[in-house]
């Protein structure tokens, strides 16, 4: 195993829950309560010093348990290495716990995750709709559920009538 | 409508050179020399107008070249790129804000109607909310097609009634706020 995801292993043993690494890309996957202390010792750790927070993304995968997967990507200018954490939440209780406080850098990019999955995050400070307008009812587009089309929403402009112009 | 003829009658023999046209005809000559164009890049169509704009194709050649900043002094709009339903009623004011007369060419198949992105936040057509005259095909279109474009459009300038009614003003518009 990687010596990083090892590391983490010995730190925290209970919301570790596996590592794996594909061609020198290495993911960890965490129960979602160990994530925030997790990230805290990434970025306070000398030897992780994960200083460069780049990504949030999210997945769903609507026939399992644990429906959605919040996916972090973090590097290290220092050490130039980099992690990528991966945590499940069940759709009933989509609430992941906010890495804006540790990495200022997340604020935008969760607000995206929440606006496109529906994923909220606990303590963000300002958990809004980014992408779409903050009125939009129709849910989160991102969601495997949701239709392609939409759902009526992008033929609600006052359009010109049919041979007007 | 009279006879149209612009340019010395003799270039060699020094005489004064004679013009004879109706003033129709002028206005709509001067109209179609000078259409400055908004600034409206939404996507990779963009780039292919840039490149109309630029040294190769420079379509400064036809009066379009001077891109403005703002609708006010701009003549034609040209929408290049999908048009989100976010961007529509910026679309819309910017064309409300141009003063007359204002032309509208739709370039590319995303602002024509949609394209592939048959998706829930893209408008299908820029002509679904504003009037559109000429509509340049292509994903994206090349800039020779962009000047077609252009080119067509200034052929139909040259047909509008400047002191009468257009034909499609006497029907009654819509009531469009």
């Amino acid at each position: 195993m990687h010596h990083l995801a090892e590391a983490i292993q010995q730190r925290f043993p209970e919301g570790f829950l596996s590592a794996k690494e594909w061609r020198g890309d290495l993911a960890v996957i965490l129960k979602r309560e160990a994530l925030h202390d997790v990230c805290l010792f990434l970025r306070d750790d000398s030897a992780m010093a994960f200083d460069y927070f780049v990504h949030v993304s999210s997945v769903d995968w609507p026939d399992e348990e644990e429906r959605f997967e919040v996916v972090y990507e973090v590097y290290s200018i220092r050490h130039r290495h980099r992690i990528r954490i991966k945590t499940r939440v069940p759709e009933h209780d989509c609430v992941v716990d906010t890495l804006t406080d540790i990495w200022r850098g997340a604020e935008f990019m969760e607000r995206e995750v929440f606006d496109m999955m529906g994923i909220r995050f606990a303590n963000h400070p300002d958990l809004r709709r980014i992408l779409m307008p903050d009125d939009y009812t129709e849910g989160y587009p991102l969601r495997k559920d949701f239709p392609l089309q939409g759902k009526g929403w992008r033929d609600t402009f006052e359009f010109l009538k049919e041979g007007s112009a | 409508m009279g006879l149209i003829q612009i340019g010395r009658k003799h270039e060699k023999d020094g005489d004064l050179g004679v013009m004879t046209l109706s003033l129709e005809k002028a206005v709509n000559w001067a109209r179609k020399g000078s259409l400055w164009p908004m600034t409206f890049g939404l996507a990779c169509c963009a780039i292919e107008m840039i490149a109309a704009v630029s040294s190769r194709y420079d379509i400064d050649r036809f009066g379009a070249g001077v891109f403005r900043g703002s609708p006010r002094q701009s003549d034609v709009m040209i929408v290049a790129g999908t048009v989100c339903r976010r961007m529509a009623p910026v679309i819309r004011k910017i064309y409300d804000q141009m003063p007359e007369p204002k032309y509208v060419i739709s370039m590319g198949s995303c602002a024509t109607s949609g394209n592939i992105y048959d998706s829930y936040p893209v408008v299908q057509g820029v002509d679904r909310f504003v009037p559109v005259d000429i509509y340049v095909p292509g994903c994206p279109p090349t800039p020779e097609a962009l000047m077609d474009g252009i080119l067509k459009l200034q052929d139909q300038i040259m047909q509008k009634r400047v002191f009468t009614k257009q034909p499609d003003q006497v029907k009654p518009k819509s009531t469009l706020a």
